[in-house]
C-alpha cells in the first residue's frame, strides 16, 4: 500500500476519528497537524470547498469529509472493520453516524453560542437528542456491539469532548443521574485502548476551550 | 427478498430521488402517500427519530434519511449498480452527495426565504457551491461519470426537480445560462430519462409546496 498522510488538528474530533480508524486497522501514516488559525497552502490544495481538517491522502488522491474518510478507510484496509457486514445494519450505522453529526453535535454547540435568554431552550433541544442516542445504545457494551464500531468512533464528541466542554464552561449536560447509560458508554468507552490512544490531552483542550467561553457572553 | 414499502411525499424531493432508486433497480414496492404536515402514527412509529418521510420499510425494517436508503437500496438489490465499483470513486460520490445537500440545497433553500442583504450573501453563498458542480460536471454526460446515471446524479436530481421552483418562491436567479451551462445540460439529460420523467412531480404542487414551506420558515424565524 502506497503512502498514507492525515491533515489534522490536535483538538479536533473529526481529525481524530479518523486516527482511530487507522490505528484500529494498523494502518501506518504520516500525520501532519495543522493550524487552523493559520491554513497551510498544503490544507488548502487538499480541500479548497471546505478548507478544514481532516483530508485523507492516500495514493495521491485526497478524501476530506470524516464519514466519507471512515468509509473509505474500512474499505480500503480490511483488519477490524468498524461497518457491520449486514446491509441492514450498515444503514443503521450510517443513520445514527449522521444522526451524531448532523442533530447531536449541533444541537450541544447551539447551547453554547445561543444568547442567555434562548439557552433554556437549545438545552431542552439537545437533552432530548442525548435521550434518543442512550435509547439506542439500551444495554449494549457499545454502539457497535461488543467492540466499537463506526458510531462509537463518530461519537467520540460525546465520549470525551463533551465532558470537557462541560468542565471549560461550568455547564452540566450529562452525568451519571440525567444519563446513566450514556455515562457507562462513556467510562467504557475512555478506557477502551485504540480510543486512549487517540485523544487529546484533557487538561489542554481544556485549557483550549476556556477562553472561548469566557469570551462570550456565558455565564452558567 | 421481503415486502418493500415506500412512506413518502409526493412533493418531497429527498422521497423522489428514492422513488427513481427502486425504479431503476426494477424494485416493486408499496407507496404509502404521508401528509407532511398531519403525520400518521406508521411514519412515527417508523422513523421516531426524525419523524420525516422518506422510510424504505423492507421486511418490516425501516431505514430513514434518503442517501442511507439510497446505499442501502444499492447494497441489497445488485441489478444496475448506481455507485462507482472503485472506493476512491465512491469516496468522491459520498462527498459531492453531502455536498450538494448540505451546501447546494441548504443555501438555495435559504437564500429563498431571507431578505435583504441576508438573502444577497445566501444567493452569493449558493452561487460559489453551484460553481464547484458546473466544474464537476465538466466533460461529462452524467455525473457518475458514465452513460447512464448513478447514485450521484440521484443525489444532485433534485436540482433539475425543484431549483427553478425555488427560484421563482424566493425571487431570484441562482443558477443562469451563462454561468452554469454545463449543469443546465446535465439538468436536461436527466430529467429526458424515461424512468426519471415518469416521476416528476406537477409543477403546481411542488411550487404550492415550497410556497407552504418558505412562508413557514419567514414566520418561524
Amino acid at each position: 500500500m502506497a503512502e498514507v498522510k492525515l491533515l489534522g488538528a490536535w483538538g479536533s474530533p473529526f481529525s481524530r476519528r479518523v486516527e482511530m480508524a487507522l490505528k484500529l486497522k494498523g494502518v501506518e501514516y504520516e500525520y501532519i497537524e495543522e493550524d487552523l488559525a493559520d491554513k497551510s497552502p498544503l490544507l488548502l490544495k487538499c480541500n479548497p470547498i471546505h478548507k478544514k481538517v481532516p483530508v485523507l491522502l492516500h495514493n495521491g488522491k485526497t478524501i476530506a469529509e470524516s464519514l466519507v474518510i471512515l468509509e473509505y478507510i474500512d474499505e480500503t484496509w480490511k483488519t477490524n472493520p468498524i461497518f457491520p457486514e449486514d446491509p441492514y445494519d450498515k444503514a443503521m450505522a450510517r443513520f445514527w453516524a449522521k444522526f451524531l453529526d448532523d442533530t447531536c453535535m449541533p444541537a450541544i454547540w447551539k447551547i453554547m453560542w445561543s444568547k442567555e435568554n434562548q439557552r433554556e431552550k437549545a438545552i431542552e433541544e439537545a437533552i432530548q437528542h442525548l435521550k434518543t442516542l442512550e435509547n439506542e445504545l439500551k444495554d449494549k457494551k457499545f454502539f457497535g456491539g461488543e467492540t466499537i464500531g463506526l458510531v462509537d468512533i463518530v461519537a467520540n464528541f460525546i465520549g470525551f469532548w463533551l465532558g470537557a466542554v462541560q468542565e471549560a464552561s461550568g455547564m452540566e449536560l450529562v452525568n451519571k443521574e440525567n444519563f446513566p447509560v450514556l455515562c457507562r458508554w462513556i467510562d467504557e468507552y475512555v478506557n477502551c485502548s485504540v480510543v486512549k490512544q487517540n485523544l487529546p490531552p484533557r487538561d489542554e483542550l481544556i485549557a483550549f476551550l476556556q477562553p472561548r467561553f469566557s469570551a462570550s457572553s456565558w455565564k452558567y | 427478498m421481503g415486502a418493500v414499502k415506500l412512506i413518502g411525499s409526493y412533493t418531497s424531493l429527498f422521497c423522489t430521488r428514492v422513488e427513481w432508486a427502486l425504479k431503476l433497480k426494477g424494485v416493486q414496492y408499496e407507496y404509502l402517500e404521508e401528509d407532511v404536515f398531519n403525520k400518521s402514527p406508521l411514519l412515527l412509529q417508523h422513523n421516531p427519530v426524525h419523524k420525516k418521510v422518506p422510510v424504505l420499510v423492507h421486511d418490516d425494517k425501516p431505514i430513514a434519511e434518503s442517501l442511507v436508503i439510497l446505499q442501502y437500496i444499492d447494497e441489497t438489490w445488485n441489478d444496475n449498480t448506481l455507485l462507482p465499483q472503485d472506493s476512491y470513486e465512491r469516496a468522491m460520490a459520498h462527498f459531492w452527495a453531502k455536498f450538494t445537500e448540505e451546501k447546494c440545497l441548504m443555501e438555495t433553500f435559504t437564500a429563498a426565504w431571507k431578505d435583504g442583504e441576508e438573502k444577497e450573501k445566501a444567493i452569493e453563498s449558493a452561487q460559489e457551491s453551484f460553481a464547484f458542480l458546473e466544474k464537476l460536471i465538466q466533460g461529462k454526460k452524467f455525473f457518475s461519470g458514465e452513460d447512464k446515471i448513478g447514485y450521484l446524479d440521484l443525489a444532485m436530481g433534485w436540482i433539475p426537480l425543484c431549483l427553478e421552483i425555488m427560484e421563482e418562491v424566493g425571487g431570484m436567479k441562482l443558477v443562469d445560462a451563462e454561468k452554469f451551462p454545463s449543469l443546465l445540460e446535465w439538468a436536461r439529460n436527466f430529467t429526458e430519462i424515461p424512468l426519471i420523467k415518469e416521476r416528476l412531480p406537477p409543477r403546481d404542487a411542488l411550487a404550492n409546496y415550497f410556497h407552504k414551506i418558505v412562508s413557514y420558515k419567514r414566520s418561524n424565524k
